[in-house]
């Protein structure tokens, strides 16, 4: 679900540090170098890489708007080719059944079917096409704040690898104790008191 | 800072114990609500509560959803020990409304649906759309902030112990739903 739609997930983040100068230039290179690659056609199963906002399909961050207001927007895409369990059993079993037929044995090994399992899967994975993903990315550089328009654990652990080898900056996400930690402005002493608590019984 | 991981583990709990809190001050108590809503809204628990019960092995939980839903069953699961995991929130300032579900471990926001703005018909129109709907959003990160905040001082105050445990106590054994 993108940040347009009717109903939007939102998980939050903290950035931590700058980039170097211009910071606008440096973004939009920085995602180019890091922008989502095709599999289709190729071996592997999955891909995690950036992609424009407004083109997600056909990454462009040139002709899309990457500097919106205050913000920087563009997405998140994670491609999957999912085969399932069904399709690859079928390729293998006839594949087996030629095999018998080739060889002339009464049965296939067990090493052999591994082998037969791979070569059916590698198959597969060039015919198949991924599964596109995309996930809108809302950065406001001078506050340090971003959005993911995702609540998935995937999405998110991918978001956090990927900014990361992107920008070399850490997020941080906020989450109760984190929020608190960095936007509370607690006293040394009521910060000493949040670290020491322990859960509260409303038991009655 | 400590290790996140260690960090979102040691005290998953301060989020539910949040949640349980919102659902008694949008209760009992209003003028902590407007004061956090800068007297701009008015917020109301929605249609969908969830709590949670790590007293219990395994976890006891326990989903009120609908219109007219029994909150009684959540304030037996209160009783109980159980804590709020995951509330549905309808915010409404002036003639707009936001309904939206917070989730006490994350404080993710799920289910966002904000006030209506115009559709968008041509390419030139998605910058717009797209600062209308960040500050749409913007305006629900802030509230619950602001909400959050509030409940973090009171949580590491005496008051938290000497007065809001009581009061919440009270609230959860006199409720009538």
């Amino acid at each position: 679900m993108g940040l347009l739609s009717s109903s939007v997930a939102l998980a939050r983040y903290r950035v931590e540090g700058k980039l170097e100068e211009p910071v606008l230039e440096t973004v939009a290179e920085s995602l180019e170098r890091h922008v989502i690659g095709d599999i289709d056609g190729n071996l592997p199963e999955k891909a995690v890489g950036w992609t424009s906002f407004e083109t997600p399909y056909q990454p462009d961050f040139a002709k899309s708007s990457l500097v919106i207001g205050a913000y920087f927007v563009f997405a998140l895409r994670v491609d999957k080719k999912t085969i399932p369990r069904g399709v690859i059993g079928k390729h293998c079993a006839a594949e087996e059944a030629r095999e018998l037929a080739r060889t002339g044995a009464q049965y296939i090994t067990r090493e052999e079917k591994r082998r037969i399992r791979g070569q059916v899967e590698e198959g597969l994975l060039l015919t198949i096409p991924a599964t596109p993903n995309i996930f809108d990315v809302i950065w406001h550089y001078e506050a340090g704040e971003l959005w993911l328009c995702s609540t998935l654990k995937e999405a998110n652990e991918a978001l956090e690898t990927l900014f990361y080898r992107t920008f070399n900056l850490s997020l941080i996400r906020l989450f109760p104790f984190t929020l608190a930690e960095l936007s509370a402005k607690l006293s040394a002493a009521a910060h000493d008191r949040l670290l020491a608590i322990s859960p509260t019984s409303l038991k009655g | 800072m400590l290790d996140v991981a260690v960090a979102y583990s040691r005290y998953r709990f301060l989020g539910a114990e949040f949640l349980t809190w919102l659902w008694y001050a949008v209760e009992t108590e209003p003028d902590v609500i407007k004061a956090a809503a800068m007297g701009r809204g008015v917020l109301s628990v929605g249609d969908r509560i969830v709590l949670e019960n790590s007293l219990d092995q395994p976890v006891e939980r326990v989903t009120i959803s609908g219109e007219n839903a029994d909150l009684g069953e959540g304030m037996l699961a209160l009783k109980k020990g159980a804590l709020v995991a995951e509330l549905r929130l309808h915010y409404t300032a002036g003639d707009q409304d936001w309904r939206f579900s917070l989730k006490g471990d994350t404080l993710a926001l799920t289910g966002l649906k904000t006030p209506r703005s115009a559709p968008v018909e041509s390419a030139d129109e998605i910058e717009g759309a797209v600062l209308d709907k960040v500050g749409l959003c913007d305006e629900v990160v802030r509230l619950v902030d602001s909400l959050f905040l509030r409940f973090v001082k009171l949580r590491v105050s005496e008051r938290w112990r000497e007065e809001v445990i009581p009061k919440m106590k009270a609230w959860i054994k006199g409720a009538r739903f």
